[in-house]
């Protein structure tokens, strides 16, 4: 529907004659349909994973492919579920649990903190956690308070848990398969309106590794790092910026713990200045962690710290109305015109990208 | 039945437990034990009648107060000493200390801090269990202890409902000593029929309300070949005992408010320990006796003499490999 093939085309080494456009939400179901016939270890649990709408479609078809011992829908009991969940890892099974929103997952933070992330650490290593919690940031059609928040922050900030926010359909077959054979708790962020979206993605098994950042178009004025949905609205901002001459960098760290700092820095020597759009608050947000380690690593270097500024939601809960959710978020032109400013200085002339086409956002027509 | 061996077995363990604990109480003051400790003194017949049928293979999944239960299930004695000296050599290597014991080899799930976090989990072992038996015929079993405030949280019930639903090969011990802390059962609970709660679900449930160690034992026996041969899953054990230190540390807090001496004199008439001493003979209870000191000085020594974690160490095992 909305294609994303350019820039995956651009960027996917794995590019090869079976590899198809298809949409983000088939190719998560591909992945766990591939591992699933790879390793009997792996199950796949969670409310509503079994029901005939399989959360968005995500997991349509595999009970009657896996049976109802690796396939099955639970009680509404969060908390306790990511505890079986975590049990069942620690007794060398890979589970997979899926929360419809992330939202629940704040249901599951004794476990997913006190248990997931400490166990390997606080018992020595006698046991690992491979578990993959599967959870989705909600956003349109009033989703509202408590079905759009993004908190891949607080994850970020336990030590034990690893955070992974895909946004395209090829690294999210390739980050579930690697998050999958992965050996430690992932946070697996994914967004409901990056299901709909498609990209170019091999038939074939393939792993994305955890821990790269994808830099997605290559441009020398100013490097632009975006998080999961906001990788969209970056690419917007970037063909915005295009007409007027602005070459923007735009990476998707894919992974935001561990973070690839490494690629970020590398790209802000090129371009000299660094903004950081993330697709949640900012206050001890993933743009807070991004900016200080870029002013670290500055410093730890001698460098000058390069022009730095961070966009992301609005400090507010996220209101149900459209014209206020749409102030909520940054999207293609306000991205664009604060990267103009700060390539421009603050003495530039006021500029104001076009209206663009409809986009994801305008599609989606919920109701979940 | 029993018998003088099985009489002799569990007087050991109960002593064992009984005395490490006690010398822990007693050391503690000398801060070589630099970690917070809730010892079962008085407890000991709960978890000891609870592991005593259980094999190897099988798992028990613990709360912080989990000295006793690590040590009847065949947790390494020497290993829980250093682990509370904070040395390289304990069970794990110094990073879990008092309140987070665990030996894997021995089916001893690690502990929480965190009160009720491993019912959950403990049912997770359970599915996988189970899953397990499909293949290789044999079901091991699960069996889970919680305190009195366990119950209350909200992540038993959850459990209770979910192990009941998928009919888990596990068991549920409930160690209720009515004290969360220091508040009493009477200010926590709105009615005390926690059986007939648990009934509700559909599990089967038993009420053992004099800490009688082969009560619990039989009782336990009996259920654990239940779950292995005929599938029946989950059951619930409510133990009544009582514990006669303070909540966390070396002392006993009988001078406070908030305890009743004669509760405590009835249970100290009822001691399980005492009791079974009585039942051997003489000289295989010296011999016991004297076992068990000299495992105890091995434990304390071992622990002594074992040296700290490397500092290197403080960043392994953050992340599995």
């Amino acid at each position: 529907m909305f294609t994303q093939a350019e820039t995956t085309t651009a960027n996917s080494s794995q590019l090869t004659p079976d590899t198809r456009l298809i949409r983000y939400v088939d190719a998560l179901r591909e992945a766990f349909e591939e591992e699933m016939t790879r390793d009997p270890k792996v199950f796949l649990f969670g409310l509503d994973v079994d029901d005939h709408k399989g959360i968005q479609g995500s997991t349509v078809g595999l009970q009657e492919k896996f049976g109802k011992d690796r396939v099955f829908g639970t009680p509404l009991s969060e908390d306790a579920m990511t505890g079986v969940a975590i049990g069942a890892a620690m007794a060398g099974y890979r589970p997979i649990h899926v929360h419809i929103r992330m939202d629940f997952m704040l249901l599951c933070m004794n476990q997913l903190v006190n248990m997931a992330a400490k166990s390997h650490y606080m018992y020595n290593g006698q046991v690992k956690v491979p578990l993959v919690v599967r959870t989705m940031i909600g956003r349109s059609w009033g989703q509202g308070g408590q079905h759009s928040q993004a908190l891949h922050s607080m994850f970020m900030h336990v030590p034990g848990l690893k955070v992974v926010a895909p946004a395209n359909a090829h690294d999210a077959k390739g980050c579930m398969i690697s998050a999958i054979r992965d050996n430690n708790p992932v946070i697996f962020i994914e967004h409901r309106l990056l299901y709909s979206t498609e990209g170019y993605v091999p038939t074939q098994s393939y792993e994305v590794p955890l821990g790269k950042a994808r830099i997605l178009t290559e441009g020398s004025d100013i490097t632009i790092v975006a998080v999961s949905h906001m990788v969209m609205e970056a690419l917007r901002a970037k063909k915005h910026l295009d007409a007027i001459g602005i070459r923007a960098e735009v990476i998707d760290p894919v992974t935001l713990w561990p973070l690839d700092m490494d690629t970020i820095m590398r790209s802000v020597k090129k371009t000299g200045r660094l903004l950081v759009v993330d697709n949640g608050w900012l206050t001890c947000g993933a743009s807070s962690e991004i900016l200080t380690r870029a002013m670290e690593i500055c410093q730890e270097e001698e460098r000058v710290t390069p022009p730095m500024a961070r966009m992301g939601f609005a400090p507010t809960t996220c209101p149900t109305t459209r014209p206020l959710e749409n102030l909520f978020y940054p999207d293609g032109r306000t991205i664009a015109v604060k990267a103009y400013q700060m390539v421009e200085g603050k003495q530039a002339k006021i500029w104001e990208p076009p209206v663009g086409a409809k986009t994801e956002i305008d599609a989606f027509k919920g109701p979940f | 039945m029993i018998n003088q061996e099985m009489t002799a077995r569990l007087y050991k363990m109960m002593l064992l437990i009984r005395r490490i604990e006690l010398r822990v109480a007693e050391i503690y003051h000398t801060d070589a034990i630099k970690s917070p400790v809730h010892l079962s003194v008085g407890q000991e017949s709960v978890a000891v009648g609870v592991c005593d049928p259980l094999e190897v293979d099988d798992i028990v999944s613990n709360t912080y107060r989990c000295h006793a239960t690590y040590l009847a299930k065949g947790g390494d004695l020497r290993s829980m000493m250093a682990e509370l000296y904070g040395k390289k050599t304990g069970c794990a290597g110094g990073k879990a200390g008092s309140m987070h014991l665990i030996d894997i080899k021995k089916g001893v799930l690690g502990a929480s801090a965190v009160v009720g976090t491993t019912i959950p989990v403990a049912a997770g072992y359970a599915l996988a269990m189970q899953n397990e038996a499909r293949e290789t015929g044999r079901q091991r079993v699960v069996v889970a202890l919680c305190g009195d405030g366990g119950t209350e949280e909200g992540c038993f019930y959850e459990t209770m409902n979910f192990a009941a639903l998928r009919k888990l090969p596990i068991i549920f011990i409930c160690e209720n000593n009515r004290l969360a802390i220091h508040t009493p059962l009477e200010k926590r609970w709105a009615t005390e029929k926690l059986c007939e709660r648990i009934a509700t679900y559909g599990i089967k449930t038993h009420k053992i309300d004099d800490a009688d160690v082969f009560k619990i034992r039989d009782t336990v026996a009996n259920v654990v070949s239940d779950i292995r041969q005929n599938r029946a899953g989950p059951v619930f054990i409510e133990c009544a005992t009582y514990r006669w230190l303070e909540h966390v540390g070396p002392l006993d807090d009988h001078g406070d408010a908030y305890r009743d001496n004669k509760e405590y004199q009835r249970w100290k008439d009822n001691d399980q320990i005492a009791r079974l001493a009585n039942m051997l003979d003489a000289q295989v209870r010296h011999q016991i006796e004297n076992e068990v000191t000299v495992a105890l000085q091995d434990a304390e020594k071992y622990a002594e003499e074992s040296p700290y974690p490397d500092a290197e160490e403080l960043y392994a095992h953050v992340y599995a490999s």
